[in-house]
């Protein structure tokens, strides 16, 4: 369209923008957020996303529970938070204002489609009066623009109809924040061309209202200048932008490539688990098999038989879907067969907050089954870091013939940010050889094969699969004789098997990386994290160093067994915080395991922690006082 | 393991090293006996046959058999067989169930096993009993049926397990009994030889907490008048001389009559073909209780795409599309830039 550097004013440089588009569920605020999030890392940005939408697929149109938004951190550093307090809002109706106005910062701006701004619309979202009219917005940059208006001038030389014209007033408002954020045209109509190729109509209004509101932006003085954000300074690489989920299922596919075997998924749709059944499905090159099963257990028994047969087995799901998938996952811990077990956490008891994130899954994922039933537990703490901490779940299940459970959760899965592309050769191999050899001799001197006869180093079992002659045998839930793995009901026998199934879980802790401290060594505070808490626990530590405090910080990914060295780190410390998404599911398992008094901080508001939030919970712990950072 | 090496195989080849420990006198000794002999005749390998079973007396078949074999929980045997089926559809998967583990707890697993057509013997030991949690009511006993847990009587009606297979779209539907050997492997074998789910209901004699529930039908002396051998293309006929058959009504009701009195060409022909269920489903709820004159043999043999097939030729496809994966270019699919 233009050169920027034409302009009569040069852009004004930012260090970071946090923006938050927010409309109705059906205005297409994630479509617009998300495609303001790619273009911005394809400029190079660093950059960190908060999805946030309602449960009901469409809420009663302009109410407060029908808001759903998309909040973007653009910046030249590197960031890893989505920001703690939007600077500019973008407002498409009166609810999406009133819902989310506390959250902008002092000053920020509002950019509000005023043309919502009716009676009716004010009354469903409970104005009393117009807060255009009224002075309530007085501490902000209030930016009106009749959105929806303007969309319909621009479309309708193209024969769109007024109420088609209405869905694409979003294009209109990204195209306004593209321009004031100094973003390409080109790469979003590109887009729009790609993603609306099959109908016409649709394309052509959207590509109009994006560039209406682009140079809405250009022409009127409502904003005085144009600003940039420069590229990050991030580490040499080629990039991409990646979800949580997405990276997970691309790691799943690397694992079965890694361990040389077919990729088995059984699942059973569940929010906000679902988005790794539908993109592994579309890999079926890659020799993936993914089925959708008529229920959790049923899902959770296709991947551990496919398993028995020798493939990568896997299920996906959320919290109420791992409670259903408890019972097998006990048979997969007796059958001593490899199975990762994915959830992707969310706010519940039961149904709860189903499209909002939380991390209360960690006391089902370690103790959550009958008996004496111990496996490892894995957790991601960043959307990129999925691909990785999948394939280390897979190599933990593969090498131990163990299920493996995997945490993520909601704001991980849908969370996107930059990632460096790994160098596909340097990829661990993590496969590991069927057995394909008698391997007992009887006393008459003649081979037989007995399935539980472990390695001595790992205690893992022989994995031998159907097809391979002459190791025929039978598993089964039932107690099994150690070595022979025959049924026996012997009294001592069962408590070496409860100990041998328990010592090989624990002896995991010699074959993961040590926990490693960042931060300060000569800190007083220790704070211990896991899972997504990992984005405002770093910019958080950041805040407090930057003030002179210093902190220690570790984050594990390895929850069963913990790193080796963690009890040595925990009691160095004379402060130890650990802050999470639950009421203090692995503080509690610290202070058992090491005898530390370690404090919980918690929050379970169906969203993650605020850098803020943390910097204030490890003052009051320190006798600190902190002022909102200038 | 000398089966590895010699072509055939004999019973004794499928007979694992375990102690068989049914109550002296159960129903499953037969079935055991009858599955042993039958497998030396199917060309198969004992490495290439997988026994899948739940939990329940009938569950320990795997146990038995010489082959790979799960003994799972209960109810989810159709389940974890069709992780196996799809995952390694050159093996041959064999699912041994009751009428406790497939028609209640695994009720919803085995219907969409049947539904997605999964390339699977299912072999349905129905006592109408649950004999190892020791004698409470099935859903397949009898209206009234006391036992431990309804001393007072039952009051829910029983599952028709054929029907409830044929309602779930199963392409191979059949019923045997435990007294009879030789029926029991010509369905068997018939069983085998579909491609896709086959479902075969055996009535299954619980010697010790159900004892002669189907004395009445399947007794020696009784079988002639009281079961109505199914075979595809004849006329259903029974009884001394085929004196009896079965002909449907003006009203679309199958009735049993007397060949005499309506004529040779009343009685209804069977196919097992008829790609429309109904007369299957009509054939299967002749008889709603053991003391009448009840079908037996193949019911319902259907030719369908079996899921693990289809799912198997969407990955060649993919790959000829697609050519074969590339992680490289997976990862560069959503687009890239470079910082240098």
């Amino acid at each position: 369209m233009t050169d920027i550097a034409e302009r009569p004013h040069a852009p004004e440089s930012l260090g970071a923008v946090v923006i938050r588009f927010a409309g109705d569920s059906g205005d297409g605020m994630q479509l617009t957020g998300d495609r303001f999030t790619s273009v911005s890392a394809w400029m190079g940005n660093d950059l960190a996303t908060l999805p946030e939408f309602p449960a009901e697929i469409r809420a009663p149109a302009g109410t407060l529970a029908g808001v759903s938004a998309f909040q973007v951190h653009i910046s030249d550093h590197d960031i890893t938070t989505p920001g703690d307090a939007p600077n500019v809002l973008i407002a498409m109706n009166p609810a999406a204002l009133r819902n989310e106005l506390h959250r902008v910062e002092q000053g920020g701006t509002l950019i509000i489609n005023t043309d919502t701004f009716d009676e009716r619309n004010l009354e469903k979202a409970g104005y009393s009066s117009n807060p255009l009219t009224d002075d309530s917005l007085g501490g902000y940059r209030v930016v009106e623009v009749p959105m929806t208006s303007l969309t319909k001038e621009a479309t309708a030389p193209l024969g769109v109809k007024p109420r088609d014209a209405d869905r694409s007033k979003n294009f209109f408002a990204l195209g306004l924040i593209c321009w004031v954020y100094s973003r390409p045209v080109d790469q979003v109509l590109d887009w729009i061309d790609k993603r609306f190729a099959g109908n016409d109509l649709v394309r052509v209004a959207n590509r109009a209202a994006f560039q209406a509101g682009w140079n809405f932006g250009e022409t009127t003085e409502v904003f005085d200048h144009q600003y940039e954000i420069k590229k990050a300074d991030l580490p040499e690489g080629e990039y991409t932008q990646i979800t949580g989920n997405t990276a997970l299922a691309w790691g799943l596919v690397a694992a079965g490539q890694q361990a040389n075997l077919p990729v088995f998924l059984g699942s059973y749709p569940i929010t906000p688990a679902s988005d790794i059944l539908h993109e592994l499905s579309k890999h079926k090159n890659f020799g993936v098999r993914t089925l959708q099963a008529e229920d959790e257990i049923a899902a959770i028994g296709t991947a551990l038989g496919a398993a028995f047969a020798g493939h990568l087995g896997v299920t996906t799901t959320s919290g109420p879907g791992l409670a259903l998938k408890s019972e097998t996952i006990s048979l997969a811990i007796s059958l001593e067969l490899p199975l990762l077990v994915i959830d992707i956490q969310r706010g519940g008891p039961s149904t709860g907050l189903p499209t909002k994130t939380e991390a209360a899954d960690l006391n089902m994922a370690l103790y959550g089954r009958h008996a004496e039933a111990p496996l490892p537990v894995v957790a991601a703490y960043r959307p990129s870091h999925c691909f990785e901490a999948v394939i280390e779940a897979a190599r933990i299940a593969l090498k131990y013939r163990t299920p493996v459970i995997f945490l993520s959760d909601g704001y991980i899965a849908n969370g996107a940010e930059p990632w460096r592309l790994p160098e596909v050769d340097a990829l661990p191999d993590i496969s590991v050889p069927f057995a394909t050899e008698l391997n007992h001799a009887r006393d008459d001197g003649t081979m037989e094969f007995w399935p539980y006869l472990r390695d001595p180093e790992t205690l893992a079992r022989p994995w031998a699969i159907p097809g391979t002659p002459g190791l025929m045998h039978r598993v089964g839930g039932i107690e099994k004789e150690d070595g022979s793995g025959n049924i026996s009901y012997e009294p001592e026998n069962h408590e070496r098997m409860v100990h041998l199934r328990a010592d090989k879980v624990a002896g995991i802790a010699n074959d993961i990386p040590p926990a490693v401290v960042r931060g300060a060594e000569d800190a007083d505070l220790l704070v211990v994290g896991w899972g997504s808490t990992w984005a405002a626990i770093d910019a958080s530590v950041e805040r407090l160093a930057r003030r002179g405090t210093k902190v220690a910080w570790v984050h594990l990914v390895h929850l069963n067994p913990l790193p080796a060295n963690l009890g040595e780190i925990v009691r160095r410390y004379r402060h130890v915080v650990v802050p999470e998404m639950n009421l203090g599911q692995l503080c509690r398992l610290i202070r058992s395991e090491y005898l530390v008094d370690a404090k919980s901080i918690t929050k379970v508001q169906g969203a993650p922690f605020t850098a803020l939030e943390l910097e204030q919970a490890y003052a009051d712990v320190l006798g600190l006082t902190v002022g909102r950072p200038a | 393991m000398s089966d590895t090496i010699v072509p055939l195989t004999s019973k004794k080849d499928w007979s694992s090293d375990q102690e068989v420990r049914w109550c002296p006198g159960c129903g499953d000794y037969g079935i055991l006996t009858a599955v042993q002999m039958l497998m030396p005749e199917l060309g198969v390998r004992p490495e290439q046959v997988v026994f899948v079973s739940g939990i329940g007396c009938s569950s320990r078949f795997p146990y038995y058999m010489n082959t790979y074999g799960i003994h799972s929980i209960h109810g989810r045997a159709p389940a974890i067989a069709t992780g196996i089926a799809v995952a390694r559809p050159d093996l041959d998967v064999w699912v041994i169930t009751g009428d406790g583990d497939a028609l209640s707890i695994g009720g919803n697993h085995f219907i969409h096993a049947l539904r997605r057509n999964v390339n699977l013997t299912i072999l349905l030991f129905n006592n109408r009993i649950y004999g190892l949690t020791k004698g409470q009511y099935s859903p397949t006993s009898e209206l009234g049926k006391i036992t431990k847990s309804t001393p007072y009587g039952s009051v829910d009606p029983p599952f028709n397990p054929l029907a409830v297979a044929l309602g779930a779209e199963a392409t191979f539907v059949a019923r045997t009994h435990d007294l009879d050997r030789k029926h029991m492997l010509e369905v068997f074998r018939a069983a085998h030889a579909h491609r896709g789910a086959a479902m075969v209901e055996i009535f299954q004699n619980c010697n010790v907490f159900n004892d002669a529930a189907f004395e009445d039908m399947t007794g020696r002396e009784r079988r002639e008048e009281m079961l109505i051998p199914l075979h595809d293309g004849q006329p259903i006929r029974f009884g001394a001389d085929g004196h009896r058959g079965v002909m449907m009504g003006r009203d679309g009701q199958l009735r049993i009559v007397e060949v005499a009195d309506v004529g040779e060409d009343a009685i209804l022909v069977h196919d097992a073909g008829r790609d429309d269920p109904s007369l299957a489903t009509a054939l299967a709820r002749l008889s709603t209780d053991d003391h009448s004159p009840t079908p037996i043999g193949i019911f319902r043999a259907v030719d369908r795409p079996d899921y693990g097939t289809g799912i198997s030729q969407q990955l060649i496809t993919a790959a000829e599309h697609r050519g074969p994966g590339d992680l490289r270019a997976l990862l560069r699919s959503n687009g890239t830039w470079s910082v240098s």
